[in-house]
């Protein structure tokens, strides 16, 4: 137990480390640096003095390891410096977000476990025709991509038929029932492509659980069917899925991305791609550290349900 | 960008191809994959029709026409005009050109990093190994999106940058399943045998290693590809890379159609279906050439098959009275898995309160005659003829809900191999309580009671514990224990004791005995031991390629067999082998299902074989009173 609470924290240390690293390394090779960008972003003409005070100021004309620790020393205080245009604090900037992007994250993998094991489910137990036709119709839900989806549902439920709001975003704590509507596009554009991920690794795992000797023996036993595919069987398929489940988490943070930005939903999504192009690089470091700490509680709880799906089977 | 981790799941099936060429292995997917092929085509035709979109376009495609802005489909304009009144149709054609080519850059790298990488770490392992894994796994960690956004910022207009990122970020899952199939390749003895002849790494490598793995290779590319271009299309779309301006991309027109959508929805379509189709096309490309390497998918038989329902035949309720009606009787039983006959004209009779044995070498069609009893034969299997009269109901004509009934408290089974009989993931209290409950409503302490009945000790202990940590006896105890748990009538053992320990086999044994006896429960005893035959069983059935050869009292049979194979087997039994003496065994094998003789199906190992028995089928013919055998000879065994 306490190995493996060592490995695992030995690795998300290692994990933060590189994200951070890699993200100082790449904004050095940069061309232009965040002075440059505040100050055009201020004035129409600005002295090479004024640059360097600027420079100086924001700490920029330090070498990038001294850049990194004093990142560091801001971090283990609890800070990830701040916006560089509005002057906040990145954490609160942050976390002023974060519940937009979970929501959508959350919602999704939600829909798509539901929606994918079901389906997975189904097409194992019945094959043949059906099982064809859910292969199909998941490959079609694979190959769409999510923000023309998107603009595919907006049309369809927000502008011919008003079921849904177009855009927009309105936080739980304001209106809770305004809330799941302003989730129910963004949530159905992800999980097109989510549930038919689920839909065939579940699938392929209980075709694979159901050719086991002991679903002959319990079936041998009187045990119902229903009870044999949905407790034994899907147990047994579980791991798979929820390995895939976590990977979906993680690549959903990609995918918020996009459809933050269709649905104008201010999230971390919508914020990483206004910091890109602004070169707003505290933010960029700070939207990539929340990231890599949600991949890595994301990674935990799909380790630590491994434990509790098959304590015989540690790792997948 | 979910896609980034398909790959990962994939490891397991990509190890086994097999040795063939990679051009051969695509023609043979695509020859049995009609869908694979069409996506196959249409790939070619889209790459011929963007590299010569200068040629086959219909206009310009930066060319406008305001006057003729947002027209649909017409006769000059195929997919009708954007915003600006410029051609779809060709914007879409110059547009494949910039949108496959960012592919192939990403793809490009994606195979040079991966596949070198992955078969050095595979080929090399210790330290290269080991760190080429811990780097991937590292890369797979990160967030993707956060390094393309940075990428994006670093190399402004640099869209070759991005799409370089792309494959960098993309080939960790190539890598490993590279390396996992090097690594399996490297172990096997030809690639030993080349290394120890001599033969230089990179020939090895080229000629051994390289052809076995394109197969994983190509899935993983066109999955790639398929992955690349949603997230090349999605930046583009975004407008961070292929801005709008520097001329149409496939993402930069789905977000022209976003601009105009509430003026006009109809430019989703065109670019959209181009799309969709393109990643589906690489998606079924890839599905195919795992499929026919698995030889799975699409022709896999239905797991649980709806039960076709045979015509109750009368007489199966009125038994042929010769004093005691019997519990369980088969009776011309044919059994077809995936169309080859497997088992053809078996009959028998279980009497109550009997045990019976089946005895046999190994693919004799044992084991599949329990199952079919059962109802629960392997995925294609079916009754094709005969009937199984258990308790005066015919169980072939009923529906697996109707059987379901009758498994458990009618005829309950236990395997041969207990240790995969136990689902892994529940505890042994909270597998047989479930059990005891589906027949027993309402009984407590059931378990603790059951499992003293099988004699283990502490069965409170046992209960809290898992498969996994039982022994193979006591694992068989457990499933003893669930077979009885809704006292069946008759009950089917699969060789009991064949995965057990000589010393604890016989503890088994006995304790069926025992149990038998005092649960007055007929047992069907499949075995292929003689002693316990003897000990155990007062009739036999004798089975040999499919068929019953010869039924009677194991003591009469032992004594005076009546067909050659038995008299071959009981030859054979290691028991009455003497010291010093070579063990008896008999020449030859089994003929398998589909390859048995016209005739008698043990002509080919028959040491009295004659003509007369190639002629056709022998039928089981009574030779004593109690006593059939399959043999036109059985007069002249009885002389020897």
């Amino acid at each position: 137990m306490i190995r493996a609470t060592g490995r695992w924290l030995a690795s998300s240390i290692a994990l933060l480390f590189a994200v951070t690293v890699l993200t100082f390394v790449l904004s050095a090779l940069a061309p232009g640096d965040a002075a440059k960008a505040m100050l055009s972003g201020q004035t129409t003409s600005y002295t090479p003095e004024q640059y360097q005070q600027l420079r100086h100021e924001l700490g920029i004309d330090q070498p990038l390891p001294a850049q990194y620790w004093h990142w560091l020393d801001g971090l283990l205080h609890g800070s990830l410096g701040t916006d560089l245009f509005s002057g906040q604090p990145i954490t609160q900037a942050l976390n002023g977000r974060l519940g937009a992007s979970l929501s959508i994250i959350v919602g999704t993998v939600i829909l798509s476990a539901l929606v994918g094991v079901a389906v997975g489910v189904f097409s194992a137990v019945r094959g043949g025709l059906p099982g064809k036709l859910v292969n199909a119709v998941s490959l079609l839900g694979l190959a769409a991509p999510n923000f023309w989806l998107s603009l595919v549902l907006v049309e369809l439920l927000a502008v011919r038929y008003a079921v849904f709001p177009a855009t927009g975003y309105t936080a739980f704590g304001e209106d809770p029932l305004g809330w799941l509507r302003s989730l129910a596009l963004p949530v159905i554009a992800l999980s097109a492509g989510g549930s038919a991920f689920i839909a065939r690794q579940t699938r392929d795992a209980m075709a694979d659980v159901l050719s086991r000797d002991f679903i002959v023996s319990l079936r041998a036993y009187g045990l119902p069917l229903r009870s044999i595919i949905f407790k034994h069987a899907l147990r047994n398929a579980a791991i798979p899925v929820v390995t895939l489940l976590g990977l979906l988490f993680v690549g959903l943070l990609g995918g918020t991305v996009l459809i933050e930005t269709v649905f104008a939903i201010p999230g971390l999504g919508q914020q990483a791609v206004a910091a890109s192009s602004t070169h707003n690089l505290p933010m960029i470091e700070g939207v990539a550290f929340y990231f890599a700490v949600i991949v890595i509680i994301v990674n935990l709880l799909v380790d630590l349900s491994y434990g509790w799906l098959n304590p015989k089977v540690r790792k997948p | 960008m979910t896609a980034i981790t398909t790959a990962t799941t994939d490891t397991l099936a990509s190890v086994r191809f097999g040795r063939t060429l990679p051009r051969r292995r695509i023609r043979t997917a695509l020859a049995t994959h009609p869908l694979a092929a069409a996506g196959a085509f249409y790939l070619l035709a889209l790459m011929l029709a963007a590299a010569g979109a200068s040629v086959i376009a219909p206009a310009d495609p930066e060319q406008q026409d305001l006057a003729r802005a947002l027209d649909g489909p017409s006769g000059s304009h195929w997919l009708g005009t954007d915003r600006l009144g410029r051609d779809v149709l060709s914007r879409l054609l110059f547009g494949a050109r910039v949108t496959l080519f960012d592919v192939a850059v990403a793809t490009v790298v994606f195979l040079a990093v991966g596949v070198p990488l992955g078969i050095a770490a595979g080929y090399r392992g210790g330290w290269l190994d080991r760190g080429v894994v811990r780097l991937a796994d590292l890369v797979l960690a990160v967030p993707g999106i956060v390094v393309l956004l940075m990428v994006v910022a670093v190399f402004p207009g640099n869209d070759a940058a991005t799409m370089v990122a792309l494959g960098i970020l993309g080939c960790p899952g190539l890598l490993r399943i590279v390396r996992g199939s090097t690594m399996a390749i490297r172990g096997e003895l030809y690639v030993k045998a080349a290394r120890l002849s001599g033969l230089r790494t990179p020939a090895i490598l080229r000629r051994h290693v390289l052809p076995r793995i394109s197969g994983p290779i190509i899935v993983q590319t066109s999955l790639f590809c398929a992955m690349a271009l949603l997230a090349e299309s999605g930046l583009s779309f975004l407008g961070l890379t292929r801005p709008e301006s520097q001329g149409p991309s496939w993402g930069n027109m789905v977000g022209e159609a976003s601009n105009a959508m509430s003026q006009d929805p109809w430019l989703l379509v065109p670019t959209g279906a181009a799309l969709i189709a393109t990643v589906m096309a690489f998606g079924l490309v890839g599905d195919a050439v795992r499929d026919s390497a698995m030889s799975r998918g699409a022709t896999a038989p239905p797991l649980f098959p709806k039960r076709p329902r045979h015509q109750v035949a009368d007489e199966a309720r009125q038994q042929p009275g010769n004093g005691v009606v019997p519990v369980l009787s088969v009776q011309g039983l044919k059994v077809t898995i995936g169309g080859t006959t497997v088992v053809q004209d078996v009959s028998f009779d279980v009497p109550p309160g009997k045990a019976i044995g089946i005895v046999g070498e190994s693919g004799c069609g044992k084991s599949v005659t329990a199952r079919a009893i059962l109802g629960l034969l392997p995925a294609g299997g079916t009754v094709t003829a005969g009937q199984v009269v258990f308790d005066g109901t015919d169980l072939t004509a009923l529906s697996d809900k109707e059987l379901n009934r009758v498994r458990g408290p009618g005829i309950a089974f236990i395997s041969q191999d207990p240790a995969s009989s136990l689902d892994p993931t529940f505890t042994i209290g909270s597998q047989l309580r479930e059990v005891i409950r589906r027949h027993h409503p309402q009984s407590r302490h059931e378990a603790q009671r059951l499992l003293r009945l099988v004699r283990l000790p502490d069965p409170d202990a046992v209960l809290r514990r898992r498969p996994a940590e039982l022994s193979g006896g006591m694992a068989q105890r457990v499933c003893i224990a669930m077979a009885l748990a809704a006292k069946p009538k008759l009950l089917i053992a699969d060789e009991p004791t064949t995965a057990l320990d000589v010393t604890v086999q016989a503890e088994i044994l006995a304790l069926l005995r025992d149990l038998q006896h005092r649960l007055g429960m007929a047992v069907l005893l499949i075995t292929h031991d003689w002693g316990v035959l003897a000990d155990e069983c007062e009739r036999a059935v004798v089975m040999y390629a499919g068929e019953v050869v010869e039924t009677a009292g194991v003591d009469q049979l032992c004594a005076q067999p009546r067909h050659p194979y038995t008299a071959a087997l009981l030859a054979a039994n290691p028991h009455r082998a003497r010291t010093g003496q070579p063990l008896p065994s008999i020449p030859g094998a089994v003929p398998k299902p589909g390859e048995w003789p016209t005739g008698c199906h043990f002509q080919s190992r028959c040491p009295i074989v004659q003509p007369a028995c190639g002629n056709g089928p022998i039928a089981l013919t009574r030779v004593a009173s109690g006593h059939l055998s399959r043999c036109i000879r059985t007069e002249e065994l009885v002389k020897r």
